[in-house]
């Protein structure tokens, strides 16, 4: 089993979530996060006095999956979350030991 | 004595009016900010309704049932007056106002009257039960009150109630009425509905104590119609009562954050607005008939009182969630008492309480009105709340408690601050099913030639909802 996480632009996810619905992804965990990296962040002015906005808004998307469709799932992430702009964000992979599902008690791959 | 219609009072009641009706979303906002934020649009929703359905009925027979000409002292004739269409006549007068405009503004007490009841029983009832409550309360307890209180003999009748005209206990803008009576409906609701769940167990946190402050100012902006409004005219009792209605209030908040100060270490910004709406309730029904030095002591001993008053409930172990009973009713009881004691001879009202040489027989005529308005109102509301308890239910689900009654009664949230898009339109669940042309064509295709190259556990099936 793997993880797959993405940190993507937050305007992207209803395309992200239409694409792997369609790809048959059957659910997700998603977060707002902050941060940054080569995008650096934004100015906010208050009455003429200016600030800046280190840590941007992002949203991170984690999906557990069986070994095997990692790949389709990356692919359509890293497609579907492009907008071509700095920011657009990451996706990655990690393993995972064990997955206990909580209602049913299922583990492994049947738990996912 | 035949009056005739003054401009100037007719304004100041109709403006007064306008203010009073403003104190129902004051009050809403003032509750709403101290529930959870699972709960705030019902906790608003809860005095809201009340301007929809007491509006109607003050139309229908309300405003009859309280102003009507007596039957024996205990309710007005609910025909006489039905409809209020008989006082569009220019002749229908209420001392130098028109009827219509004493009408106006009464209705807008009846509308407060029964939203302030709702803080007893945040975060659990049934919305279609707390609407039959609103309109069955009304009709049982408070029209009969404000006839009671409000109604003299040949203002608008007649004859009118027996507290005001046999007991002659002074209630000068609703201490008794309005508080009394929904503090004690309150604590007549908090039993028949129980704890919420969780209540004592985990501690339910005020979640937007900006809307709480902010309520509070409406409510003492709004408070200055209430009281000053009560004089029905644009005279020099109005002037004492809004006067009055600035003096308590401020020593009752000063004296709220001084015991919380003393005995809290730190004084807080719910103890202000607590200790503002705690001097309001009490100088209500003595805002005409005592001096301003007189309201400061009122305020003094309505912030003291009420500071420690709201700790009885977890002691009692019942459930008046935003403190109904502590504020409202010990308020309530605490003004309409102090009359017989600060009761100015030199004010309009020219009675003398106990500390200025009138003896114990003002205060024994209060204690009779206060104490009859209590258990009347304590009684029926219980009465109420068990009838309705058993046809209709009124408390939520459990479940519908825990997971916040905003969504299970009104399918609506509070909040919505991020700025990510978490929902579509038209309920279509898209966690299963989606327009996949809604996709840019490149992805489209990327996708195609991932399920026609691997056919793997990513099939789709068609999944029942």
């Amino acid at each position: 089993m793997k993880l797959v996480t993405a940190i993507i632009q937050p305007s992207m996810l209803d395309q992200v979530q239409t694409a792997l619905v369609h790809l048959g992804v059957r659910g997700m965990t998603v977060s707002e996060v902050t941060g940054y990296a080569r995008q650096q962040g934004h100015k906010e002015v208050y009455r003429g006095e200016t600030m800046t906005v280190d840590f941007v808004l992002k949203v991170r998307l984690e999906i557990l999956t069986p070994d095997a469709d990692v790949e389709a799932i990356v692919g359509t992430m890293v497609k579907a979350a492009r907008t071509g702009e700095v920011g657009d964000g990451k996706v990655w992979v990690t393993p995972i030991d064990s997955v206990v599902r909580v209602r049913t008690g299922e583990t492994g791959d049947a738990a996912v | 004595m035949i009056l005739e219609l003054n401009s100037g009072d007719t304004a100041w009641v109709l403006i007064s009016a306008a203010l009073v009706l403003l104190m129902t979303p004051g009050l809403a906002f003032f509750y709403g900010g101290m529930v959870r934020a699972k709960g705030a649009l019902n906790m608003i929703m809860m005095s809201f309704i009340a301007m929809g359905t007491v509006g109607v009925l003050w139309v229908l027979f309300g405003y009859s049932m309280a102003f009507g000409d007596s039957i024996g002292g205990v309710i007005g004739n609910p025909l006489q007056f039905a409809g209020l269409s008989g006082l569009m006549s220019k002749d229908a007068l209420v001392g130098t106002i028109p009827s219509l405009a004493f009408a106006a503004f009464q209705a807008a007490f009846a509308i407060i009257a029964v939203a302030l009841i709702s803080g007893s029983i945040a975060d659990r009832t049934s919305f279609k039960a707390w609407t039959v409550f609103t309109i069955l309360w009304s009709i049982l307890v408070y029209f009969p009150a404000a006839h009671w209180v409000f109604a003299f003999d040949g203002a608008t009748a007649e004859h009118g109630g027996w507290i005001a005209n046999t007991i002659k206990a002074i209630d000068f803008a609703g201490g008794t009425a309005i508080h009394i009576n929904a503090g004690a409906a309150g604590l007549a609701l908090a039993i028949v509905l129980g704890r919420r769940v969780d209540f004592l167990i985990k501690p339910m946190r005020p979640h937007n104590m900006t809307l709480v402050m902010l309520g509070a100012g409406m409510l003492w902006f709004g408070w200055f119609g209430f009281n000053a409004g009560s004089a029905l005219g644009a005279n020099t009792t109005a002037a004492l009562a809004w006067v009055n209605t600035l003096a308590a209030p401020a020593a009752a908040m000063l004296a709220w954050l001084g015991v919380e100060q003393i005995r809290d270490g730190h004084p807080t910004s719910l103890g202000a607005a607590s200790g503002i709406v705690a001097g309001l309730v009490a100088v209500t029904p003595a805002a005409g008939s005592v001096s301003p030095l007189g309201a400061v002591a009122i305020g003094i001993l309505a912030g003291i009182a009420c500071a420690f008053a709201i700790g009885l409930k977890n002691r009692l172990g019942f459930d008046d969630s935003l403190d109904v009973v502590g504020v409202h009713l010990v308020g309530g009881l605490l003004g309409t008492l102090a009359i017989g004691l600060f009761a100015d001879p030199a004010s309009p009202a020219g009675v003398a309480g106990l500390l200025y040489g009138g003896g114990t027989d003002q205060l024994g005529r209060q204690a009779v009105g206060a104490f009859a308005v209590l258990g009347y109102s304590f009684a029926v509301t219980l009465g109420i709340g068990k009838l309705i308890d058993v046809t209709m239910g009124f408390r939520v689900t459990r479940a519908a408690e825990n997971n916040g009654i905003d969504l299970a009664e009104h399918t609506e949230v509070g909040y919505d601050l991020s700025p990510v898009y978490y929902s579509s339109f038209d309920g279509i669940r898209r966690t299963l099913f989606v327009e996949p042309s809604e996709l840019p064509h490149d992805v489209l295709e990327h996708i195609e030639a991932v399920r026609q190259a691997s056919p793997s556990e990513l099939d789709r099936e068609e999944v029942s909802a």
